[in-house]
């Protein structure tokens, strides 16, 4: 899985799917400062895991489960009144193409 | 049914929605008929510097449906963060679980044309639904949030199935699976269950698996088996005119029962996926998956060997009566009110189904309860009424009246006592001398002759049995010389 070197048109990539839009300056500038960190990275693919089990996160602690039970924050008319636009308790949003996603 | 020189691979993506009192990661209530983001908080519309946590109820519900499914719990979970843009999800990500499933390793044993075949469940994924969208024609959407976070268990088959027929009687299978768990109300028509398929064909003895295209918009078991019919049989004309197979995500379309291009694939959907820093990990203990299965309700194969074998039906009415769990509870609630199991069976796969599909409605839906469907069947048991009279006090309790009320405000009494009937029968047989003569010669006519007179004179209310016991017994006394 070694990256071996970071090109433009992945940066460009990720930055599509961030829906981040780079100006020729910022995607030069991300390049090579990503390219950095991948650097720093690789490092670690230098050690040895075979049998190690991932680490998924640092923190040690188990999630605390919350009991099913339903409390409603009766707070949707303040919800809406941020919203930029709103009709008949719906979030009104430009036309959007509904794509089954 | 399978296009000839191919061979057809399926596999299934069904969603459930699971029934808990609260949203996967958020306490506000799931449910239906609410007024538009009645439903939402903080946490579901993804206001910054909230948190998640995980519902107890959702994890528990995924682990009775992995147990259902036959499938591994995962001791060591933790959750993932999926990401997408996508109005109907503000906070721009699903938490799911993409490294560590909650369940792996299932299967369903499933029947077509009377062959039994297990389809493996490769995994299972306890996540988040996303709200619904509406499209206006003025240039809008409008989004309600309410559905957003309800907990979702993706059930991810092994691609097992061979034909259209083979993926209808998986999703049966697992309907009624994960409907006997209590968990999901796994409708199709209310969203409560979805399925997505993947099909691909490739020439008899090929190794490598044809291209896959994925169909949506799935919206009954029914179209499913006709989209992927559709679609074999698309894919076998290309590949027969020397072409090549897309990857496609394709609609079905209800109306002309056709799929349709929604769009071509070049690449794996790139979700950029990582473990969810909102949430530790989580490790289900033994004690845990012990007690998941010791409070798992029975399977409706468990129900029907029940039946079988202890209240002594027929092994095709036990499977009828195990086709939803509204039947089966009803049944066993009706028989656990002391009526007798093999009358409850009959009106329950007769006269009730019959009147479910005449009002086009479901079982708990209407009047009828266990207890008066029992009172009924008793009244039938002891002779108080006879099975034509059972018509009317049918009728009855469909509307909710105690049957027993009922036969006494209407007279529907059946007459059984001996004294009572015995003048009848014998005025009867005086009328009738021919009769008398016609069954000592043999002539077995004459009985039904006879009974039909006493009917009609007792207006249909003499229990035939009782009749038929003292008619007997009058003609053999009245022997000519």
């Amino acid at each position: 899985m070694a990256i071996e070197k970071l090109n433009r048109d992945a940066v460009e990539n990720v930055a599509s799917l961030a829906k981040l839009e780079l100006s020729d300056a910022e995607a030069d500038m991300m390049t090579d400062q990503l390219d950095k960190i991948f650097d720093l990275v690789k490092m670690l693919g230098e050690v040895d895991t075979e049998g190690v089990e991932p680490t998924y996160t640092p923190v040690q602690t188990q999630t605390v489960l919350r009991d099913d039970v339903a409390v409603n924050a009766h707070e949707s008319d303040a919800l809406l009144a941020n919203a930029p636009e709103s009709e008949a308790n719906l979030i009104k949003v430009p036309t959007i193409l509904d794509e089954g996603a | 049914m399978a296009v000839p020189n191919f061979e057809t691979t399926i596999g299934l993506e069904v969603h459930v929605e699971l029934k808990t009192n609260s949203k996967a990661m958020s306490p506000s209530p799931v449910g239906y008929g609410a007024k538009p983001n009645e439903n939402t908080n903080v946490i579901d519309w993804g206001y910054p510097g909230v948190l998640p946590q995980a519902n107890h109820g959702a994890v528990e519900y995924g682990m009775m449906a992995a147990t259902a499914l036959h499938a591994q719990i995962t001791r060591d979970l933790h959750w993932d963060r999926k990401n997408y843009f996508y109005p109907d999800n503000p906070k721009a990500y699903q938490i799911t679980q993409q490294e560590r499933p909650i369940a792996t390793n299932g299967w369903l044993d499933v029947e077509v044309d009377g062959q039994t075949k297990r389809i493996g469940i490769t995994e299972m994924h306890v996540e988040e639904d996303a709200g619904k969208n509406t499209h206006g024609n003025s240039g809008y959407s409008y989004v309600d949030l309410n559905r957003q976070g309800t907990p979702l268990i993706e059930i991810v088959s092994e691609p097992d199935m061979s034909t259209p027929e083979e993926a209808y009687a998986y999703l049966e299978a697992l309907r009624q699976a994960i409907q006997f768990t209590g968990i999901s109300d796994v409708k199709m028509q209310e969203g409560s269950m979805r399925v997505d398929a993947n099909i691909s064909i490739r020439p008899v003895g090929s190794k490598e698996y044809g291209t896959k295209v994925e169909l949506k918009n799935l919206n009954s078991f029914n179209y499913v088996r006709k989209g992927l019919a559709f679609e074999e049989e698309r894919q076998a004309k290309i590949y027969l005119a020397g072409g090549q197979i897309k990857q496609q995500t394709r609609r079905f379309d209800e109306a002309t029962g056709e799929t349709v291009l929604m769009r071509e694939k070049e690449t794996a959907d790139d979700y950029r996926y990582f473990p969810e820093p909102d949430l530790t990990p989580l490790h289900i203990s033994d004690e845990w998956v012990q007690a998941v299965a010791d409070k798992l309700p029975e399977s409706a194969p468990e129900r029907r060997q029940h039946y079988v074998d202890d209240l002594g039906l027929e092994p095709y009415d036990a499977k009828v009566l195990t086709q939803t769990l509204e039947m089966s509870d009803f049944f066993d609630a009706t028989v656990k009110e002391g009526a007798n199991p093999k009358r409850a069976a009959n009106y329950l796969m007769g006269d009730v189904n019959a009147y479910l599909n005449e009002k086009q409605v479901d079982l708990q839906d209407t009047e009828l309860t266990p207890a008066h469907l029992a009172a009924m069947i008793k009244l039938i048991d002891d002779g108080t009424i006879s099975t034509k009279m059972a018509k009317k006090v049918f009728t009855a309790i469909t509307k909710g009246e105690d049957p027993v009320a009922f036969v006494e405000a209407n007279g529907l009494k059946q007459m059984s006592d001996p004294a009572e009937l015995q003048p009848i029968i014998d005025d009867i047989l005086d009328k009738n001398e021919q009769s008398i003569i016609d069954f000592h010669n043999g002539k077995d006519r004459a009985v039904g002759f006879l009974v039909g007179q006493i009917m009609k004179a007792t207006k249909g209310s003499a229990n035939p049995n009782v009749v038929n016991e003292l008619l007997m017994s009058s003609l053999q006394a009245r022997k000519p010389e």
